[in-house]
């Protein structure tokens, strides 16, 4: 008996849940925050994902990752989703998926990408486009459990346009830095030219990490890769680096 | 197949993996028999797109493991091998 109800327990924390969208927030263009509820969400850590499986009426079915936007709030959940030109399933998310219909979620999804509020050391959050969404739950979590450990985000986008979670990223906490690297069109009276996340775009946030400072950067593949690079050959330790890859 | 800019990392196993495994996966550890580098699975890259995953050495690209999904199967190779356990899902 026990071991069927622990058995029963684990089957429990990986099964698809039904998911009710409940509200939707445009957050750019092509860019959508989704809020869900799902009734007997075991509660999440900022920077775990959850897989979304939409089936349609032939039975077909479709399964697509998408980061968790915010901390734990009892059984709401929210999503970034980005519309993929042509994409199967982002668009009709984004877009098409009717206030009060119902998809199925597994989650929460992975220990390794994530912020835990014990945390102590100061952090620093590198994201490109929307990889900024697993970090915005890690600020969100910091905000609310008034972390003291500095948070700094550098955030490229390619133009001012095309900014998430404005609101939540410019409310004047002392203990978070952000600094958005504009890699197509600059606000007018920048300083800095359009380009690139570059090594001196990073020798600030990384001179005020500890050498043992968690550092994540999430964003396409190439991105990450490139930053990557650039924080080791500034010395960073590999193992204190992680990241998350969209594809 | 993905190119070499294509492929995602291992975190992406951690919702397949679920369904066989009843621990969290992404933070094992995992070491590489070829060139002995050793590293987080959510470290892996992964090469797509479902439903067969392959997860090489983010240093050699030696294969690590690969998943493919099939109907209510989900096989399961580690290493390079061609040796496979086939776990029913359903």
């Amino acid at each position: 008996m026990a071991r069927a109800a622990q058995l029963g327990r684990l089957t429990v924390a990986i099964a698809w849940r039904r998911a009710r969208l409940v509200e939707r927030r445009p957050q750019t263009a092509t860019a959508r925050s989704l809020v869900l509820t799902v009734p007997g969400w075991p509660g999440h850590l900022p920077g775990q994902h959850v897989d979304v499986r939409l089936t349609a009426d032939d039975g077909y079915q479709a399964v697509r990752s998408y980061s968790l936007a915010a901390p734990a709030d009892a059984d709401r959940i929210e999503l970034g989703v980005q519309t993929v030109p042509d994409g199967e399933v982002s668009p009709y998310l984004a877009d098409d998926l009717p206030l009060g219909a119902d998809v199925e979620v597994r989650g929460p999804l992975g220990n390794w990408f994530v912020w835990r509020t014990e945390q102590t050391e100061p952090v620093l959050l590198v994201a490109g486009g929307s990889g900024v969404v697993p970090l915005a739950a890690m600020v969100r979590a910091h905000r609310r459990a008034q972390s003291r450990s500095p948070f700094h985000l550098l955030y490229s986008v390619r133009t001012p346009d095309e900014i998430w979670y404005r609101d939540h990223l410019a409310d004047g906490d002392p203990r978070l830095d952000v600094r958005i690297v504009y890699t197509r069109q600059a606000p007018p009276g920048s300083t800095r030219a359009p380009g690139r996340i570059a090594p001196a775009d990073l020798e600030e946030p990384t001179a005020r990490l500890e050498p043992t400072s968690p550092v994540y950067v999430c964003g396409p593949t190439g991105f990450v890769e490139a930053v990557g690079n650039l924080l080791t050959d500034m010395g960073r330790d590999p193992a204190t680096i992680r990241t998350e890859r969209f594809g | 197949m993905a190119d070499a800019t294509g492929h995602l990392d291992g975190n992406c196993l951690a919702g397949p993996l679920s369904e066989i495994l009843s621990v969290e996966p992404t933070t094992a550890w995992w070491r590489c028999p070829e060139c002995a580098r050793s590293g987080p699975l959510a470290g892996l890259h992964v090469y797509g797109p479902e439903p067969g995953l392959t997860a090489r050495c983010p240093g050699c690209a030696y294969i690590a493991l690969r998943l493919v999904r099939e109907g209510e199967h989900i096989w399961l190779t580690v290493g390079g091998g061609t040796g496979a356990f086939r776990f029913r899902t359903a």
